[in-house]
């Protein structure tokens, strides 16, 4: 049976990001779970305050004032639970993606195996990968030492060896990672996970566990080699960050107190909502969920019972903003970009918004230059993580992106656009998806805070997403085919509900849009021409319910993968144009 | 909402603290009298190791090494000391490759810790040591002016301030450096080559104040021996008006660059401290409320830069000319212009 409804709790969820702290309100209104007010406020994890706790009370005093119901009492403590006159709430539930990049060092036996599961692995939470020790590894005992002394991780991921596998082997890694250990001063010592081997296990444990104090135990990420399961290990790493974010920074031991230990990393309660939706939605295509903030950016995607996670650090929009010039070059960012902005004004650019993370776009030309930087942001992450999709995902073509319906966004730039179509674009452009799916918006920023949510009340987020919390930008369709500019490659007709018509013929190149409101379903029959693919086949047409949106039914005609014109007058005038059929400028 | 301080005052008291990374020992004492490049705590902390396999290299299994070692932890070896001979008639001997200290025996082998392995801390600022953190550092205090930058090289030095600006955004280029500035802090405009940064480093200066470097001179800037502070940021940028008054005012004074890397979490920012001899001064303040009156600086644009003060709190959220939305402010720019101003891009001046 589930909880929930019976007891009718209000659920206070709290979402501590590297910029901002997000308080939101669930409670029941006429007897469904709803989305009821959010308040936010800068976060506080860095100088001058150092405790995140202080953002987190400044946002809920903001939600409090918005509600005009008291949630703190007058020391500024949670009211928990709510009071016969309507103050307090009766659970607490946070995510943190607030701290510094947690450094991480993999030791597997295999590159191609243990290694690679392990980098699956740290990828699925704000690590940066400081170094690898494997059996291939070339490099003298000591060298490993000095590396790990040199880098000082955090967090020392171990795989290696399938169940009943490699035992020697993993000894003979081990011993450079002890040693080093050994040498660090107390404080430094890293966290330890073992995931592999688990006929080894207690060994490790006892040999491990020696040195390192805080050593954690998950089932093996490679139980065979044809096996790869990282579920389990996941979710003890989602722990063990929560742990080393206590350490560094002051404040998240108290909310992991209020919240009675519902404090998640916000990728990985992001990720548990997108695997429920892929359970219970997911059909033939896969849900894919993307995330761009300060701290890093999230791809996330869910199909039947697979699942993947992947967060970058490297490619968030805050503090690091610099480093993603290590990953592409001036000229590649450039080309998103409407107005003529030198190599020269980008770099500046990039710099000083580092030293500002949490600043905003003032100016249209401000905005311009971050939304060009997010969305080569987001196309790196989006290549990145395509490599470790889910293998039955259904492709149109090999090389471009897997079918997926719907697909989810939030994350500050996405969510705080001006407009939906300056979102959209954003993400037709990085995602590049093909043939026909809904594209959602997580404008408050809910999908984590769900995810956390659902471990107190598991049918609070299934009620709050059927509620229209989400705001649903509209049904695209994007044909796959190769053609000239301006041919005719798909005709689309849409039947209203009153039986009214709209049509459209779609061109290569070029955008259209349909409208159909929000709540509103239509028809929608495809006629495509040219061998353009939608999903039915090539060059084959049909006929399917779409659900309106902000900017109705979104026919993008541009080609994929997404070939921009080489010349920079022309290829910035198409993109003026592009932006003005979907509203934006 | 609570607002981010950067700290352009004339008179204040520091108080910073210094802390080694690791434990080690404190070199001062309580109330002693320390310059910025005194030395006031250390430790051992060596990054470079060699393991000595001495089970293998003699060809005896792990435990008869261990009986056969000769050196136990925390043992100072100078290169080529027997570290434990074999059994036999015509035994081996092992010895220690380099000099160095015995950090761990066992399991038949030998780990040496070699190279420099000290950590010297320095003081940073001028002052007086106000409090002893034990094994870890010291707090200190002086009374002076403050100015923070939002670039530093980590290096730090002081030295008697010389002028090379004509205005805020002068350019600071090689052939402007001459001999007269040697052993000199130079408060120098924008830097828009390496030539110049080299030729600052050949007098040599003892620091550059800039109001912004460009970003691809920022690995050199980096390698520089002397400390460089950047004002402002990264660009063509002019020094905001507030650090151009206050530094160009004291020229000829003994200034001290800590032109520490900035850390949002730890706060630590790169500083210009000029310690002036009063007995009293204001504390710090490293927050506040915005409000009306108070004087900011722009952090984006419009305006990048410029110094204003707030007219108005805006209430609810404001459309800004981007379109975004957000709490904001109407700011009265130096130059006598009124721009809405989102309150994220705001930092509070003094």
């Amino acid at each position: 049976m589930t909880s929930s409804l019976v007891d009718g709790n209000s659920i206070l969820a709290v979402d501590v990001g590297a910029a901002n702290t997000r308080a939101v309100l669930f409670d029941v209104v006429e007897g469904e779970y709803r989305f009821v007010a959010s308040g936010v406020a800068p976060s506080t994890a860095e100088a001058p305050f150092k405790d995140v706790s202080e953002g987190v009370r400044s946002a809920i005093a903001n939600l409090q004032a918005i509600l005009g119901r008291a949630l703190l009492d007058a020391s500024r403590d949670l009211i928990t639970p709510s009071q016969p006159n309507g103050s307090g709430v009766d659970g607490l539930v946070v995510t943190i993606s607030a701290g510094p990049a947690i450094k991480v060092a993999l030791v597997g036996l295999l590159q191609d195996v243990s290694l690679e599961s392990a980098r699956k692995l740290a990828q699925s939470t704000y690590a940066r990968i400081v170094e690898t020790i494997g059996l291939s590894d070339r490099r003298k005992p000591e060298q490993k030492i000095d590396a790990l002394l040199r880098t000082q991780p955090d967090l020392i991921l171990i795989t290696g060896g399938t169940d009943g596998g490699a035992e020697r082997s993993i000894h003979k890694l081990l011993e450079p990672i002890g040693l080093a250990s050994f040498i660090l001063p107390e404080e430094k010592v890293p966290a330890v996970l073992f995931a592999g081997n688990e006929k080894i296990t207690e060994e490790i444990k006892t040999l491990v566990g020696s040195f390192a104090p805080a050593m954690h135990v998950s089932p093996n990420v490679r139980p065979s080699l044809e096996t790869e399961d990282l579920e389990p290990a996941q979710r003890e790493l989602a722990r063990m960050v929560i742990n080393i974010r206590k350490q560094q920074i002051k404040g998240v031991d108290l909310l992991d107190a209020w919240s009675g230990g519902f404090l998640l990393p916000t990728a990985y309660a992001t990720g548990r909502m997108v695997r429920f939706l892929a359970q219970v939605y997911s059909a033939e295509k896969g849900i894919l969920s993307v995330d761009l903030g300060a701290s890093a950016a999230m791809i996330s995607v869910g199909f039947k019972s697979k699942f993947t996670l992947h967060v970058y650090p490297q490619f968030g929009l805050g503090d690091n903003q610099p480093g993603l010039l290590n990953y592409t070059p001036l000229a590649d960012i450039l080309r998103w970009s409407s107005l003529d902005i030198s190599e020269g004004v980008l770099r500046d650019y990039l710099y000083q918004k580092s030293l500002y993370p949490s600043s905003i776009a003032a100016t249209k030309e401000d905005l311009a230059l971050s939304q060009v930087v997010a969305r080569q942001a987001l196309y790196l992450a989006m290549q990145s993580a395509r490599r470790d999709f889910p293998r039955n995902l259904t492709r149109i073509k090999p090389g471009l992106t897997p079918l997926f319906d719907p697909i989810l966004a939030g994350g500050g730039i996405l969510s705080d656009a001006s407009h939906p179509g300056q979102s959209l674009m954003l993400l037709l452009d990085s995602l590049q998806p093909v043939g026909i799916t809904t594209v959602i918006l997580d404008q408050n920023n809910l999908l984590p805070l769900l995810g956390a949510a659902a471990a107190q009340n598991n049918i609070l987020p299934i009620q709050v997403i059927e509620s229209g919390a989400f705001l649903s930008v509209g049904t695209v369709v994007v044909p796959v085919v190769s053609a000239n500019y301006g041919t005719p490659i798909l005709r689309a007709t849409l039947t209203y509900q009153n039986g009214a018509e709209a049509r459209v013929d779609l061109k290569y190149g070029s955008l259209e849009t349909l409208p159909l409101s929000s709540g509103e379903t239509g028809k929608l029959n495809i006629e495509c021409l040219r061998g353009a693919d939608v999903g039915f086949g090539a060059g084959r047409g049909g006929s399917i319910s779409v659900t309106g949106g902000a900017l109705g039914v979104v026919f993008d005609g541009r080609g994929r993968p997404l070939d921009l014109p080489s010349d920079p007058v022309r290829r910035r005038e198409l993109i003026k144009k592009w932006n003005w059929t979907l509203g934006g400028e | 909402m609570q607002a981010p301080v950067h700290h352009i005052i004339g008179l204040t008291s520091i108080v910073r603290e210094r802390l080694l990374p690791i434990s080690g020992t404190v070199l001062v004492r309580l109330n002693q009298k320390v310059n910025p490049n005194d030395i006031i705590a250390e430790a051992n902390w060596s990054r470079e190791h060699v393991l000595l396999n001495v089970a293998h290299m003699l060809g005896v299994n792990p435990s008869i090494a261990d009986r056969l070692i000769k050196c136990k932890v925390d043992d100072r070896l100078v290169a080529k000391t027997e570290i434990a001979v074999g059994l036999g008639l015509f035994a081996h001997s092992v010895v220690a490759p380099q000099d160095g200290r015995v950090a761990l025996v066992g399991g038949g082998q030998v780990l040496m810790e070699v190279g420099n392995s000290k950590f010297e801390l320095r003081a940073g600022i001028p002052g007086t040591v106000i409090h002893i953190i034990e094994n870890r550092g010291v707090v200190i205090q002086t009374n002076g002016s403050l100015v923070q930058g939002v670039w530093g090289n980590g290096r730090i030095d002081s030295g008697l301030l010389v002028n090379l600006t004509e205005q805020p955004d002068s350019v600071l280029s090689a052939g402007r450096l001459d001999v007269s500035m040697r052993g000199s802090i130079v408060l120098g405009g924008i830097v828009k080559d390496a030539e110049t940064l080299k030729a600052a480093a050949d007098l040599p200066v003892r620091g550059l104040i800039l109001s912004s470097l460009y970003p691809s001179l920022i690995p050199q800037a980096r390698e520089m021996r002397y400390p460089i502070i950047v004002t402002d940021g990264f660009g063509p940028l002019p020094m905001n008006s507030a650090a151009y008054k206050l530094l160009s005012t004291n020229i000829k004074r003994d200034v001290t660059l800590n032109a520490g890397v900035y850390d949002r979490y730890s706060g630590v920012r790169p500083e210009v401290i000029i310690p002036l001899p009063v007995a009293d001064a204001p504390a710090l303040q490293e927050s506040q409320e915005f409000l009306p009156g108070l004087q900011v600086r722009m952090r984006r644009p419009p305006a990048m830069g410029m110094i204003g003060s707030i007219v108005v709190l805006k209430p609810g959220l404001s459309t800004l000319l981007s379109g975004l939305r957000a709490p904001a402010a109407e700011v009265k720019l130096e130059n006598g212009e009124t721009v809405i101003a989102p309150l994220v891009n705001l930092e509070v001046v003094g």
